[in-house]
């Protein structure tokens, strides 16, 4: 069995305005050294099979088809192999 | 002849009574809700995806609604030329499920925008705007994610394509940056696919259709389908 830690991140043309956001209460809050904060999205999941070949197409597949947009995004998968929970 | 309309409900769909108040008792035309969990589109010629939150816009906007078994039935649809309508959180859907290029984003000041705007049309052909009395119409957003952005090379085959439907204008129908209520790229409220069969904008003409509340520049929107449609 794997564990997925999925990172999906705006691609970098596209501006994120939540990270600007952030990026404006750190101005606020008076950090000097603080710039280009983007805000990303981190998904977990197991999976349940015992190869990683197939454990990888399949999250690939699931990233590709729902967890993220193409025109807007790409993502990064990292996989643990865990005993079964 | 008379013409059948689908609307789709999607949970949290909240503009598909407008869309059909508008259909059924404005333009007295034969109007049906279709669940979302349903596949058979009763013979309906035209499909409106309505505005709303559908399955509380997680993940991403339109993200789920696009694997509602509903929605199998309306990409079979529109690829074999049926004509689909998406309005707002129906545009989000449409461009998740790739029946429309380009996708929507949170708006660029990452407010809540909900108030009356001007959009003026840019296309004379389409049938949404080729029969349009007047080119600037007044019609009401309520987004947070309207901000319409594709890369370049979309944006390119876009124009050339002659797909863009409307801009964000003043109501003289100046196109600037200052009347883009939302960060949307070159203004864009509204476009077509490439067989100029399936149409998204983020504005509603649904809710500026009728006289009882004092703005019906919407209305011309849904003539303009009828009529050409017609034709």
């Amino acid at each position: 069995m794997y564990k997925a830690k999925v990172i999906i991140k705006r691609k970098k043309s596209i501006l994120d305005p939540q990270g600007k956001a952030a990026e404006h209460g750190a101005v606020l809050l008076g950090f000097k050294n603080i710039a280009d904060v983007r805000i990303d999205k981190q998904v977990e999941f197991l999976v349940n099979v015992n190869d990683e070949e197939t454990a990888k197409k399949e999250v690939s597949e699931f990233c590709s088809k729902l967890l993220s947009n193409p025109t807007m995004e790409d993502f990064e998968i990292n996989l643990e192999e865990i005993d079964e929970v | 002849m008379k013409f059948k309309f689908g609307v789709v409900v999607f949970p949290g769909s909240n503009c598909d009574h407008d869309s059909y108040h508008v259909l059924k008792h404005i333009l007295d035309l034969e109007t049906v809700y279709l669940w979302h969990k349903d596949t058979d589109l009763q013979n309906c010629e035209v499909i409106i995806l309505p505005g709303g939150f559908s399955y509380g816009d997680y993940i991403r906007t339109g993200a789920v609604a696009k694997l509602s078994p509903i929605m199998n039935s309306v990409i079979a649809f529109a690829n074999k030329g049926g004509v689909v309508f998406g309005i707002c959180n129906g545009f989000q859907i449409l461009t998740e499920c790739g029946l429309l290029p380009g996708t929507l984003i949170k708006n660029k000041n990452l407010k809540f925008v909900c108030k009356d705007i001007y959009i003026t049309a840019v296309n004379d052909v389409s049938l949404l705007t080729k029969s349009l009395e007047k080119k600037t119409l007044m019609t009401p957003v309520a987004h947070g994610e309207g901000n319409y952005f594709t890369d370049e090379e979309t944006l390119k085959s876009l124009e050339q394509n002659n797909q863009v439907l409307f801009r964000y204008s003043s109501k003289k129908g100046e196109i600037s940056e200052t009347y883009n209520p939302n960060g949307s790229v070159q203004n864009i409220a509204g476009v077509m696919n490439k067989n100029g069969n399936v149409f998204g904008m983020m504005p509603h003409p649904e809710r500026s259709s009728d006289v009882s509340l004092g703005k019906t520049d919407g209305l011309q929107i849904f003539n303009s389908l009828l009529q050409n449609f017609i034709n």
